[in-house]
């Protein structure tokens, strides 16, 4: 395959910093207006900055040039498939950014009077309320930040309760295939995990559950799972896994990354979870931003709710012929206490409401029936031809909002690893699925369609698989070495970590 | 109601044929039939975009804003001018709506805005290295007291009650899961006590945490506080207000291991609270203990320069339970407004605009002490936020000043109990000489009707 630089991979990138001249300048500010004096004499010297941090200096025209064509080298969600399993990659309305931007939410400060933020806090509480329906569970925070987050808020939750109880516990379990941040957050909540076992369904593997509780009796605090699981499959011994956990004394906390599966046809609460995070970023189209800003709200049981975070958002009835009161409650004695700053994320509430007010729950629940549909379908489709033959599913049932390839077969006959798979659905102009995940799968794709794509979106995924496939057949090399057209091709990960370099060196 | 997907009748018999099954509802059959909902969320049924718009802007209009009353307030989260190219890069789809930069050869922009953004943070605290962002400001706090327990195997936080409540609270949120002891020092005239802080510190202590500016405006005298630090082996955190380090001397050079703070000043919006950033920066020791994404420099096969996520090592998709922090999810398109706010500033922008602050502040200060019923809580240098105390019931006299469209401030008495009659004013660029001359004669006034008990 010849190699000819692409215009945009001729355009070598150059740092902001690089593009700096002194001198220049964007800045408008407004005149001091008040009488002035030497600093010096308003803080002391040795307290002062002797230069001024080196900022680049750059007029704005050039600093929108620079801006534009830096977000050129990014592929995004608005410009083509994006079935990063297990990452929700909805469309994004832009409804959700006007009103997020309304001076009312976006220039109203956390700490202004709950008698002069009303319609703010009565946002919340909708919010509170529509994801409490949504996961079965009386009871939410919107506190923390992210999935992570959650994850810890929920922990912490777990230590809380059986402290107030006299108890003291040290295990968590979690299955191997659960995504990396569960057992992260367990360490970093004080827990030691203990892994259990999954079956060949990707469940949880029930006698290994027993063995886990067993040998581990009166000292496991939660259980963490995914439904469905990493792999797609729901797991129908979730109600026994429940009853098997509460009856060790533990709570049963639910990763809700995946809850875009099942909105409106079942609930995290109903199926025994006792702590349930929802990722305002996945299944309630809050752009991902290139990483962030999300959300992870928790939903809880009665038995967990005096432990919830504070301030906590309440209604209050109104009295004197008035109408309910909304306030921040800070008075929750058994409260683990503050999770972050303020109250939260609100600009993405403000997202996620209008999008839970745009669909109703009777969208809600047939966006997670055609996501469903359209990972079943995306599933058939690769079940055909050479993708069928190559990389076979890993667990060969209806899938629920997304499924998992194993991509040994094609590294074993082709010598193509699914990394290089990946890297040549970069030249189609594909985002590659989730690669390498979950573990218990060698060579794993987890392909996550979601409801917003169309059936030509998908037809056109699975031909492209197809066609790579094809290629492959014939000469292995050209997918080894992909990317090509990218603005820039295989990049030295290694060299990046050996010897990081994380700044701009400046002069 | 259907919204924002494609599937027609038509696209659906298709699919469900290619399945193999009947209908859709077949694909849930795999949930066992007791654990099916069954019956119809109990939300109200979808409505059309513009009732969606008229709804949320409704409830909007409910509250009082930095657009319908003039704002004072800041304790962490202020009223800055945005400049107009932070909403119009940040809203580009390019950087909206991606993920997080797993496959670099298609995320050269944000990673290479990452790269950029540590180089300005590294730059503002004075520390080599950053990440490419946290949460916000308080769970930062929580994070680097988690390192500090791994780089020192010690587990016992010295911290100073001029660091922001909420960082506090967060702190002590976190320290009670990861097995930590949080020890307060007080304040003496609006600054860290000194002498206590000696006296608190020792080979048992993982961290001196500290912030300059502090929560009542003080500067802090990081470099002599943070001695006893140095002297016992202990990590020094000192979270920052970064529209300060123009003018303030940097915590990397006053002995800072760690600096850190809220990021929202630059290119933020108030949003009630969030979303905005943590920033977060360290000496090289620490740079395999760091907290969050980093970004780093490398090439191509061809010889290109280009990013990558460095030092992933850390993170918890590879170390799961032996990973450094749990953060994944952050905050990366909030640095890139902060990135495009700074570089709009500029060198000399920023500076300037540290100066105005300053000046402005001393202004109203010296406006406020001047006021019947209005003293002044500490005599400290201030940089962009004051404390003063009123003599009459602070709640009160805000609710008189709001009247006249005026959100005079932070109320101290909630968090620190003993300065009940404390308020916590700030300065912006926003906030123009003739506003702070109404504050000034709205407080005097509101502060002589409390204490001559005219009706409100």
């Amino acid at each position: 395959m010849a190699l000819t630089e692409t215009p945009m991979q001729a355009e070598r990138a150059r740092t902001i910093y690089e593009k700096s001249k002194p001198g220049r300048r964007a800045a408008a500010l407004p005149a001091a207006e008040v009488p002035e004096k030497p600093l010096a004499e308003l803080i002391p010297e040795n307290l002062l900055r002797a230069e001024p941090p080196r900022l680049p200096e750059i007029a704005e025209p050039e600093i929108v040039r620079h801006y534009n064509r830096l977000s050129r080298r990014n592929f995004d969600l608005d410009s083509g498939f994006y079935p990063l399993g297990s990452c929700t990659m909805k469309h994004n309305p832009r409804l959700n950014e006007r009103v997020a931007a309304l001076p009312g939410h976006a220039r109203l400060h956390p700490a202004q009077d709950p008698r002069r933020a009303q319609g703010a806090l009565e946002l919340m509480w909708l919010l509170q309320e529509s994801l409490s329906e949504i996961c079965g569970l009386p009871h939410v925070s919107l506190q923390p930040s992210a999935g992570s987050h959650g994850e810890l808020a929920g922990l912490l939750l777990t230590r809380a309760y059986h402290a107030d109880r006299g108890e003291e516990r040290t295990k968590v379990l979690a299955p191997d295939t659960s995504h990396g941040t569960n057992p992260a957050s367990v360490t970093m909540a004080g827990y030691e995990v203990v892994k259990v076992a999954t079956n060949e369904q990707g469940g949880v593997e029930m006698d290994d559950l027993r063995a886990r509780l067993a040998e581990n009796e009166g000292e496991v605090a939660c259980l963490m799972l995914t439904n469905p699981n990493t792999l797609g499959v729901f797991d129908e011994n979730i109600a026994e896994i429940a009853k098997l956990i509460h009856e060790a004394g533990g709570t049963l906390y639910y990763d809700g990354a995946n809850l875009n599966a099942v909105m409106g046809h079942s609930r995290p609460g109903d199926m025994g979870f006792d702590i349930v995070h929802v990722n305002l970023h996945k299944s309630f189209s809050q752009p991902h931003g290139g990483g962030g800003p999300g959300a992870g709200p928790i939903a809880v049981s009665d038995r967990i709710e005096p432990y919830l975070p504070r301030p906590q958002v309440v209604r209050r009835d109104g009295s004197n012929g008035h109408g309910p009161f909304f306030d921040l409650d800070y008075e929750r004695p058994k409260s683990i206490g503050r999770l972050r700053g303020f109250q939260g994320n609100f600009g993405v509430f403000v997202r996620s409401l209008a999008y839970i007010l745009s669909l109703g729950g009777d969208g809600l629940s047939e966006a997670s029936e055609t996501a469903v549909l359209n990972a079943n379908y995306l599933k058939a489709r690769l079940a055909e031809g050479r993708a069928g033959e190559r990389l076979p599913i890993a667990f060969d049932r209806h899938c629920m909002h997304e499924f998992v390839l194993s991509g040994k077969p094609m590294k074993r006959d082709l010598g193509l690893a699914t990394l290089d798979l990946a890297k040549r659905l970069l030249d189609f102009g594909f985002h590659p699925p989730t690669v390498y995940f979950p573990l218990l799968v060698e060579e794993a794709l987890m392909v996550e369609p979601t409801e917003t794509e169309t059936k030509e979106s998908l037809d056109a995924f699975a031909e492209a698989i197809e066609k790579i496939l094809a290629e492959a057949e014939g000469d292995s090399e050209i997918a080894r070495i992909a990317p090509y057209t990218t603005p820039v091709r295989r990049l030295d990960e290694v060299k990046a970590t050996r010897q990081p370099v994380v700044r701009q060196q400046l002069d | 109601m259907t919204r924002y997907t494609s599937a027609t009748p038509d696209d659906r018999r298709e699919m469900l044929d290619a399945i193999g099954v009947g209908s859709a509802e077949e694909l849930f059959e795999q949930i066992p039939e007791p654990l099916r909902l069954g019956r119809a969320l109990t939300l109200p049924d979808g409505i059309g975009e513009a009732e969606v718009y008229e709804r949320l802007a409704a409830l909007a209009a409910r509250n009082a804003d930095a657009e319908a009353q003039v704002c004072f307030v800041g304790a962490g989260m202020y009223d800055h001018y945005v400049p107009a190219i932070v909403d119009a890069i940040t809203s580009r789809s390019e950087f909206l709506t991606p993920y997080t930069p797993y496959q670099p050869e298609i995320s050269q922009g944000g990673l290479q805005v990452m790269f950029e953004f540590q180089t300005a943070m590294s730059e503002l605290t004075g520390l080599p290295v950053s990440n490419a962002g946290l949460y916000e400001g308080p769970s930062s706090v929580a994070s680097a007291g988690y390192l500090a327990m791994g780089a020192t195997k010690r587990r016992r936080f010295v911290v100073s009650r001029g660091v922001h409540p909420h960082s506090r609270e967060t702190l002590q949120t976190y320290s009670v899961g990861y097995g930590a002891e949080v020890v307060e020092v007080g304040l003496e005239g609006g600054l860290t006590d000194a002498a206590a802080l000696a006296e608190a510190v020792d080979g048992e202590t993982a961290a001196v945490i500290l912030q300059s500016p502090n929560f009542l405006g003080a500067v802090e005298d990081v470099e002599a506080l943070g001695a006893a630090a140095k002297e016992h082996g202990a990590l020094l955190i000192v979270a920052c207000d970064p529209m300060t380090l123009g003018i303030l001397k940097p915590p990397g050079e006053c002995g800072a291991d760690i600096a850190l703070g809220e990021g929202q000043p630059l290119g933020n919006r108030l949003d009630f609270g969030g979303p905005s950033f943590g920033f977060f920066c360290a000496t090289e020791a620490q740079i395999r203990r760091m907290p969050g994404r980093i970004a780093g420099e490398t090439e191509d096969v061809d010889g290109r320069r280009g990013f990558v996520l460095a030092l992933q090592t850390r993170e918890q998709h590879i170390r799961r339970e032996k990973a450094t922090n749990n953060i994944c999810t952050a905050q990366a398109l909030n640095a890139l407004g902060a990135m495009v706010h700074l570089a709009w500033l500029g060198r000399q922008g920023f500076r300037e605009l540290g100066e105005l602050l300053v000046q402005r502040t001393a202004y109203a200060r010296e406006r406020l002490a001047a006021v019947e019923g209005v003293e002044l809580l500490h005599g400290a240098p201030v940089a962009r936020e004051f404390a003063v105390r009123l003599d009459a019931p602070v709640g009160k006299v805000l609710d008189r000043v709001a009247g006249r469209g005026i959100a005079a401030g932070y109320p101290l008495g909630r968090e620190y109990p003993e300065l009940e009659d404390g308020l916590l004013v700030a300065i912006t660029e926003r906030r123009t000489k003739a506003q702070i001359d109404e504050l000034a004669e709205a407080l005097g006034a509101a502060v002589a009707a409390e204490r001559e008990g005219v009706a409100a």
